[in-house]
């Protein structure tokens, strides 16, 4: 392996890392506010990274109808809970709050062009439909079942990783889509090229990691986030509702997953049901950091990344599984070295 | 504005599977009133308090500054209303800071659009110097009546108007529990009402204006603290044999 081999794996092992954190930590924050394991995050990728594509291809996504529909179930849902507990006063506020954003979205998509729109712009919308898909999920799906185990969790995860799987083939039909790269610079540092794209991606995953940080660590919303994984009941009595917790870290998990959607949408191609594979990578990651440090999580998925991008040339046809493999002497080092606490009977 | 209802408790009932916690429970309490609660373990005390923050689901007519409580539908909407639960169990954030746990307690009061909560933080830290002292450390590191202090400033940062203390001297040294006491007369002076479940009857009559003695999820007794104090049934079962009123709080022991 020369130089130039060399920092080209590098590069292409902590581009895909970063964005291996971005799911990493989506995850950590999912399971400690609600324990579940979001199969689907890696979804919420291939979802918008699809979405942006449609768009650059001058079509409408159907991933705008997809959330008219759900927003319009958790309305139906939502309604008929405040006609049952005698508070139908409350309709019109249920309605405003949940379909004001689908509505407009929708109506944007149906009225303008989407190739007379700008590139920024694109994104933008990618981003702003595929996002509040986060907190449909979870009003429709886990929020009824908010006192179920983990594993009845995880289970359910499946299950709706695999309908997702199937409407994303429906919408998106088999073929495999890139989106337009951000950039085709390169910046040459004497020995070193490095791609501007490269650089734009880690920088992005970066500045999200620090705004998710700055918004856990310093900001009362977020603490009370924090404070909800740690002690639900405890929250509850300070005034967090446990739904509006659990909403909005399927919010946040959405908006990271779209975010890096359209990170790596440059960088590989997504086929509909490629969410998989990418959150398998963010969760060896997360596993590496116990499913709890959010720093271990991210210096995880640094590694995985590193690990499949050189793997890929020394042995690519094993790439999966020497990054799968690593999951074993973590699960070793985490058994041996962490006192086994029992899940909560509910 | 002492005087006028604060809460009227009527006919409350609760259950856990098939098992009755609560029976028929009427209760009453005037706005700036320290109103205890005693009773025997499993009389269902604490589900009394859960019942009325909305942690336990419950039938009955339960009206609060003069209107339904059942139009609050869950434990947040009535923090938000100003009842706040300490409860047995603290249910601290352990991991998080001293300081982090009692800014929490003003999560509520922020998300209704107040900005006060560095100047009640002032207030609780001068009501418990010893949180100030701890403000960086972990609270699952603190001791158990420090966790006890944080627990109830952390309540206060909601700036409540009810405050339901859970056994605010469980575990407690006697020189504590006097400290803890002394500060929920004190909260009255401030307009702060205490609905107070306590094992230490003594030390809970001693402070309250009324009382009620809790047995089998029914209301036994109740009346006047001084006169329930004064109550033979009482004295026998939960005061023990020795003689009212004769050592100050703080050399009390808790009658088990
Ligand atoms: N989650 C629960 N599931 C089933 N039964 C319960 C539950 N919580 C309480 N109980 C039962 O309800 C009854 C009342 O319990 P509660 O905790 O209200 O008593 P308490 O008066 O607070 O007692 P203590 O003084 O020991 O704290 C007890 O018989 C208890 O076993
Ligand atoms: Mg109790």
């Amino acid at each position: 392996m020369d130089w130039y081999v060399f920092t080209f794996l590098t590069q292409d092992g902590l581009t895909t890392g970063a964005i291996y954190a971005l799911i990493a930590l989506a995850l950590v924050l999912v399971f400690a506010v609600t324990r579940v394991i979001l199969v689907g995050q890696g979804d919420f990728v291939t979802l918008s990274a699809l979405t942006l594509a449609t768009l650059q291809a001058g079509k409408t996504p159907a991933t705008v109808w997809l959330l008219l529909g759900g927003a319009s179930l958790v309305c139906v849902k939502m309604l008929a809970a405040a006609a049952r507990e005698g508070r139908l006063a409350q309709a019109p506020r249920i309605l405003l709050m949940q379909m004001t954003l689908p509505c407009v979205l929708a109506l944007v998509c149906w009225l303008v062009e989407p190739a007379t729109l700008p590139g920024a712009l694109k994104v933008l919308l990618s981003i702003v439909i595929i996002a509040p898909l986060g907190p449909v999920l979870y009003r429709l799906v886990y929020q009824p079942v908010a006192q179920a185990s983990v594993l009845q969790l995880l289970i359910i995860s499946v299950a709706i990783h695999i309908a997702v799987i199937g409407i994303s083939l429906w919408i998106f039909g088999a073929e495999g889509f890139r989106t337009l790269p951000f950039t085709s610079g390169n910046l040459d540092l004497g020995e070193v090229s490095i791609s501007l794209q490269s650089v734009l991606v880690i920088g992005i995953a970066l500045a999200l990691i620090v705004a998710l940080y700055l918004f856990f660590g310093h900001t009362l919303y977020g603490k009370a986030l924090r404070a909800t994984a740690f002690n639900q009941r405890g929250a509850q009595l300070v005034g967090v509702p446990t739904d509006l917790a659990g909403s909005h870290a399927f919010l946040l998990a959405a908006i990271i997953g779209a975010v890096s959607g359209i990170l790596i949408g440059p960088i590989t191609t997504l086929y509909y049901d490629s969410g998989f594979l990418i959150t398998l990578k963010g969760f060896v990651a997360a596993i590496i950091g116990g499913m709890a440090s959010y720093p271990l999580a991210a210096a995880g998925a640094f590694l995985v990344g590193l690990l499949e991008s050189f793997a890929s040339f020394w042995v690519s046809a094993y790439k999966e599984v020497i990054v799968f493999t690593l999951v074993l002497p973590v699960l070793l080092w985490l058994s041996l070295t962490t006192h086994h606490v029992e899940e909560e009977q509910h | 504005m002492s005087g006028d209802k604060l809460l009227e408790v009527q006919g409350l009932y609760a259950c856990y599977g098939k098992v009755d916690a609560l029976l028929d429970i009427s209760l009453r309490m005037r706005r700036g009133e320290i109103v205890s609660v005693i009773g025997p373990n499993g009389a269902g005390k604490t589900t009394l308090l859960s019942a009325l923050i909305g942690l336990v689901s419950s039938e009955g007519d339960v009206r609060y500054a003069g209107q339904a409580l059942t139009r609050y539908h869950n434990v947040a909407e009535r923090v938000s209303r100003g009842i706040s639960l300490v409860p047995e169990s603290r249910e601290l954030f352990a991991p998080m800071t001293v300081e982090d746990n009692l800014l929490l307690g003003a999560f509520s009061r922020h998300r209704q659009g107040h900005r006060d909560q560095h100047s009640t933080l002032a207030e609780v830290y001068a009501l418990f110097p010893r949180l100030k002292e701890r403000r960086t450390q972990a609270a699952g590191t603190l001791s158990g009546g420090e966790r006890q202090m944080l627990a109830m400033g952390r309540a206060l940062m909601a700036r409540p108007t009810l405050l339901m203390l859970d056994e605010p001297s469980l575990g407690l040294a006697p020189k504590i529990i006097g400290e803890i006491f002394q500060i929920i007369r004190d909260l009255r002076s401030t307009g702060v009402s205490v609905l107070l479940v306590e094992q230490n009857a003594r030390a809970a009559l001693k402070s309250s204006d009324y009382g009620y003695v809790l047995e089998n999820g029914e209301v036994a007794l109740e009346g006047p603290a001084a006169e329930l104090a004064d109550n033979p049934s009482v004295i026998d079962t939960y005061l023990g044999r020795k003689k009212k009123n004769t050592a100050p709080v703080e050399e009390l022991t808790a009658i088990g």
